[in-house]
């Protein structure tokens, strides 16, 4: 090893602490890039490989009551590569223990061997007897949510009548991964469960021998999907079949395509973000730190070493800084990104997980961090290898300071000279100090698009649970019922007030664009479930108009008082023309809304009901589940209390845990920033602020001259910083926009306030380990360094 | 005579640096009188600034005592020695040490605001014959105009002592001159106890007394019956 070698081992420990600052900011970056994208890559990977090993289908489809023989007639369309069918309904449960009632989807299984597709991952236990009318399978999270284990028994009311069933076995579908039940938005694993039962058990007690009323489809490869959809649409009109629909409107997987999307569309912002101002920031540093080795430089020279062997020394230097950063980036990237592809594993229940092997992040993010870093120090080493040695190594002449105002007006003279000092510094240096600047709001900024989401999560409960959705509870009904069900629901106990509520699929379509989306119909003077428009006011609907979703008419290119098409996929099936009145502000899927004597005309149907909103008295509540658990005529109890606790337990944990470790990594590179500012400012200053010591100024004194500096930098930074984060949440939340969910972008004080409090928290930290080695300066040898 | 400005007895300095001890100073005594001043001599390594630092607050002895009048600074915390040096010691040193962001102006006045009973910064500078130099910086004087505004510095605060550590230094010898002219002048104008640590022999001319060091103790102590006004001073 040569002597060179020694010194910049010597150099490094040294400088330890120092490197260790800037080696973190690195890993910072680094472990963002390969954290995000590894975890939404694993997690893609492990979705696709589900549905394919437990062959997940491309289409759905639902019927009331569809004869065997018409399935062979859908295998036959061109592009269908499996059809299956099955019974699908839903129906009350009475589960021991669970005060509430809950709701199952009760799903049949072929009497022998297993479903062609959608198949089941079995936890537990086994398969029901086909002989069996009382065996069946439950989904793995309602039998934790209720500590079943094959043996277990529960109720549930099927086509009227109370029936005891018991737990076989504990399974997993790929159809099911996101279970959410009727007219809730969030999965609820108490209160809504998959039940697979025999064909021939469900088929006696629904009447459905030799039928079936839901129908699954693989498509070939080079399949058609929206000609093979008409094609059975066609097939089964005349069975009461609502029209087909794909993977894209199947609630479990529209669910998790939005998760997976959300996290990759994070894993596209953030991350670059974070590495590029990483990077940004180490290039600056090391500038700075290589500068501060002029004299050193100076004397390497003199000694014969050739430029090119100086430059290569202090490219080693920096390498293993950046080096050790990437490492510590990698190995925390690689177990943050476990640790989230765990955290949604669980959360999806995924039978498995595929980690992916993610080198080229791992490249990536090296090189960039290398490259940059390496032009930082080199932009410093030029200007001073360029220096003759006798010049180098002599300390830089004082360098030339200007007035910062002309001298007529004298303000420097009623100014202290420590204000002086800082305002010539900054005037001196301003390309320095405006760097410093965006150094400091760059991490201000990253903070506010790290922890903006918490604001967003309040807002959308906000609105979506105390300003739109304000009923306590939702009764469903299999299928639509004559209006008299609301006078029988406004009689149970404890129901203070009850609204109907009319759904039915339509497709919506502008120009060539078209969704599919539940149409509702609800009293126009409704105040249960209300109408709330993107001014967050409550809007009643004109006659014949139509709400849709803000998000659906930016997709469709809509705006208020144009028309758009509607398909009627219930019933008539007619095409209609109906103009848009009003923008709605929700947050869960993409909706269309009119009064409901408006939607009966359209229908041209008696004014029906699918479900009815109740607000309830709590004191009778145990006397309402009572009694719904034994409804003949209702399907599920939705409820909103519960929803809310499920969705601040889900999907508000899951955000705010990612916002967390991004929050934290944030963190630590505006930590990291902020430190190195003030070591290497002390380190430029450390002769003149020794002099100062000298001439009598307290250790407190000299150390308030550097930090006022740093202060009004960090202070001056953190407007910008806010615009800057805003910014970036404002492309957040346009990347992280879904039909499924989105957010209102409100990014509240608090977070501005918190962003700024851990980056001027940071300023003040490095200010207190700076602040020791103000207090260590030890004056003889600075001020002899040059004897 | 009056009484000692600083008196040391037998003050000893060492330091550890691996195994080896080095003895900078070893058991000197001195005293040092009001409006003296005093040039100290010797070889390179000898101990002379080791002593000085110590007069002047920068460093502690490892044994004896040392007085300032009658205040015991062996014996000051940090916080004293501070106070000490605020109030009643200049210093200048052979490299100027000067806050290159202030002016002449401004470098002198940072030490007048927090002094005790300072002397107006424009009086400072007009004692070293910069009066008209105020408003440049560091960058644009020359070393021997910067060695000046340090002096103004160092006396601006009125301080009983004036410490200096190879003042001309790193100066030519007419420069070095008018910064050694410049000494005298506030020496004479405000009886400042002046203390000068140089190679150059010429020097010791000016000085009332001339303290020869030699390996960490005073080897000789030598008075001017004539001193030379430094106007007369080449070298
Ligand atoms: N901080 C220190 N650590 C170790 N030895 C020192 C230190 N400062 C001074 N010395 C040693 O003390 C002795 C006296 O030094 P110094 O007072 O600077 O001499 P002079 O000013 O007469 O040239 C020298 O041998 C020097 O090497
Ligand atoms: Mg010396």
């Amino acid at each position: 090893m040569g002597k060179l070698d020694t010194k910049l081992l010597r150099d490094l420990q040294r400088m330890w602490a120092q490197s260790l600052a800037i080696a973190l900011v690195i890993a910072g970056g680094v472990a963002t890039l390969i954290m995000a994208v590894g975890s939404a890559r694993s997690l893609l990977e492990t979705r696709n490989a589900y549905y394919e090993r437990y062959d997940f289908a491309d289409i759905f489809a639902e019927v009331r009551r569809a004869p065997r023989s018409v399935l062979d007639e859908i295998r036959r369309i061109d592009g269908v590569a499996v059809a299956d069918a099955r019974i699908s309904k839903l129906a009350v449960l009475d589960i021991p223990g669970l005060r509430e009632p809950a709701t199952g989807r009760f799903v049949s299984l072929p009497d022998r061997g297993e479903p062609l597709l959608n198949k089941l991952y079995m936890k537990a236990g086994r398969m029901p007897e086909p002989n069996r009318v009382d065996e069946v399978v439950v989904s793995e999270s309602f039998a934790t949510a209720h500590r079943f284990e094959p043996g277990s028994q529960f109720a549930a009311i099927l086509n009227g009548r109370k029936r005891t069933l018991t737990v076989v076995g504990i399974a997993l579908s790929p159809e099911f991964i996101y279970a959410v039940g009727p007219g809730d938005v969030m999965p609820d694993d108490r209160r809504f469960g998959v039940v697979w039962m025999p064909e021939r058990s469900l088929a006696a007690i629904y009447d459905l021998e030799g039928a079936f009323s839901s129908l699954y489809v693989k498509l070939s490869a080079v399949a058609d999907e929206r000609d093979v959809m008409s094609q059975i649409d066609g097939k089964l009109a005349r069975y009461g079949g609502t029209a087909a629909f794909g993977r894209k409107d199947q609630t479990s997987h529209a669910w998790l395509d939005h998760e997976l999307d959300m996290l990759r569309n994070m894993s596209r912002t953030l991350p670059p973000i974070f590495l590029l101002v990483s990077a940004f920031l180490v290039n600056l540093t090391l500038t700075r730190l290589v500068a501060l080795e002029r004299e050193q430089i100076g004397l390497l020279k003199a000694l014969g070493f050739s430029n090119g062997a100086v430059a290569a020394h202090y490219a080693k230097f920096v390498a293993v800084i950046v080096l050790a950063g990437i490492v510590i980036g990698s190995v925390a990237g690689t177990l943050l990104g476990v640790f989230i592809t765990r955290m949604f594993g669980d959360f999806f229940r995924f039978p498995f997980l595929m980690f992916e092997k993610t080198p080229d992040l791992y490249v990536i993010a090296g090189v960039l961090s290398l490259i940059a870093a390496l032009l930082g120090a080199m932009r410093a080493l030029r200007e001073v290898v360029t220096l003759p040695p006798a010049i180098a190594m002599k300390p830089p002449a004082p360098p030339m300071f200007h007035h910062v105002v002309p001298l007529l007006g004298r303000v420097d003279r009623w100014l202290s000279q420590r204000v002086m000092m800082m305002a010539r510094n900054l005037a001196h240096h301003p390309l320095r100090a405006l760097f410093t600047l965006l150094g400091l709001s760059l991490s201000t900024a990253i903070l506010i698009v790290s922890l903006f989401t918490r604001g967003t999560m309040e807002e959308l409960i906000d609105v979506t649970y105390f300003m739109a959705d304000r009923q306590d509870a939702t009764l469903s009904f299999p299928e639509r019922k004559s209006v008299t069900a609301l006078y029988d629901v406004g009689r149970l106990p404890g129901v203070v007030a009850a609204e109907p509520y009319r759904e039915v699929p339509v497709r919506i379509r502008k120009g060539n664009v078209e969704r599919r989306i539940l149409l509702s119909g609800r009293p126009r003077d409704a105040h249960l479930r209300q109408i709330i428009d993107v001014d967050l006011r409550r809007v009643e609907l004109p006659e014949g108009g139509l709400a849709v979703s803000a998000l659906l008419a930016e997709i469709l290119d809509v705006k208020v008082g144009e028309s758009v098409e509607i398909d009627l996929l219930e019933g008539q099936n007619r095409t209609l023309s109906v103009p848009v009145a009003a923008l709605v502000e929700d947050y869960f899927g993409i909706r269309g809304m009119m009064d409901n004597a408006s939607l009966s005309r359209l229908m041209r149907e008696a004014p029906s009901i699918n479900s009815v909103n109740i607000s309830v008295d709590e004191k009778d509540l145990d006397d309402l589940y009572a009694r719904v658990k034994e409804l003949p005529s209702v399907s599920g109890m939705a409820l909103q209390r519960a929803s809310l606790e499920n969705f601040r337990t889900n999907v508000a944990l899951l955000i705010t845990t990612m916002a967390g470790i991004y929050t934290l990594l944030a963190a630590i590179i505006a930590f990291g920033v902020v430190y190195n500012n003030a070591r290497i400012s002390l380190s430029e200053r450390a002769r003149e602020l020794a002099s100062l010591r000298v001439l009598g100024f307290t250790s407190g004194e000299v150390l308030r001259i550097l930090l006022l500096e740093l202060g009004l930098l960090a202070v001056l930074a953190q407007p910008p910083g806010w615009a800057m984060g805003y910014g970036l949440a404002w492309i957040m939340r346009t990347e992280l926009a879904g039909e499924i969910m989105r957010v209102r972008l409100v990014v509240d004080p608090s977070t501005y306030a918190l962003a700024s409090g851990i980056v001027l928290l940071s300023a003040l930290l490095s200010a207190l380990v700076v602040g020791r080695r103000v207090y260590k300066l030890d004056l003889v040898a600075v001020l002899k360094s040059r004897d | 005579m009056a009484d000692a400005v600083f008196r040391a007895e037998s003050l000893s300095k060492t330091y550890q640096t691996g195994d080896v001890l080095v003895h900078a100073l070893r058991s000197v005594d001195l005293e040092v009188f009001p409006g003296e001043v005093v040039v100290l001599l010797g070889p390179s390594g000898s101990g002379k600034s080791t002593l000085l630092n110590i007069m002047g607050g920068l460093d502690r002895p490892t044994s004896g005592r040392l007085f300032f009048k009658d205040r015991e600074l062996s014996a000051l915390p940090d916080a004293e020695l501070t106070e000490y040096r605020r109030n009643n010691v200049g210093f200048v040193f052979q490299f100027y040490n000067l806050v290159p962001s202030l002016t002449a102006y401004e470098n002198v006045a940072l030490v007048t605001e927090i002094a005790a009973e300072p002397m107006a910064p424009e009086a400072a500078l007009a004692l070293v014959g910069l009066q008209n130099r105020m408003d440049h910086f560091p960058a644009q004087m020359s070393g021997g105009e910067q060695q000046r505004v340090a002096i103004a510095r160092a006396i601006a605060k009125a301080p009983s002592v004036l410490l200096c550590d190879e003042p001309t230094g790193a100066l030519d010898s007419h420069t070095g001159a008018r910064v050694i002219a410049a000494l005298m002048s506030v020496n004479s104008k405000l009886g400042t106890t002046t203390l000068i640590i140089t190679h150059n022999a010429v020097i010791q001319e000016v000085a009332h007394r001339v303290i020869h060091f030699a390996d960490g103790k005073i080897s000789r102590i030598a008075e001017n019956a004539h001193r030379k006004s430094a106007a007369g001073l080449v070298w």
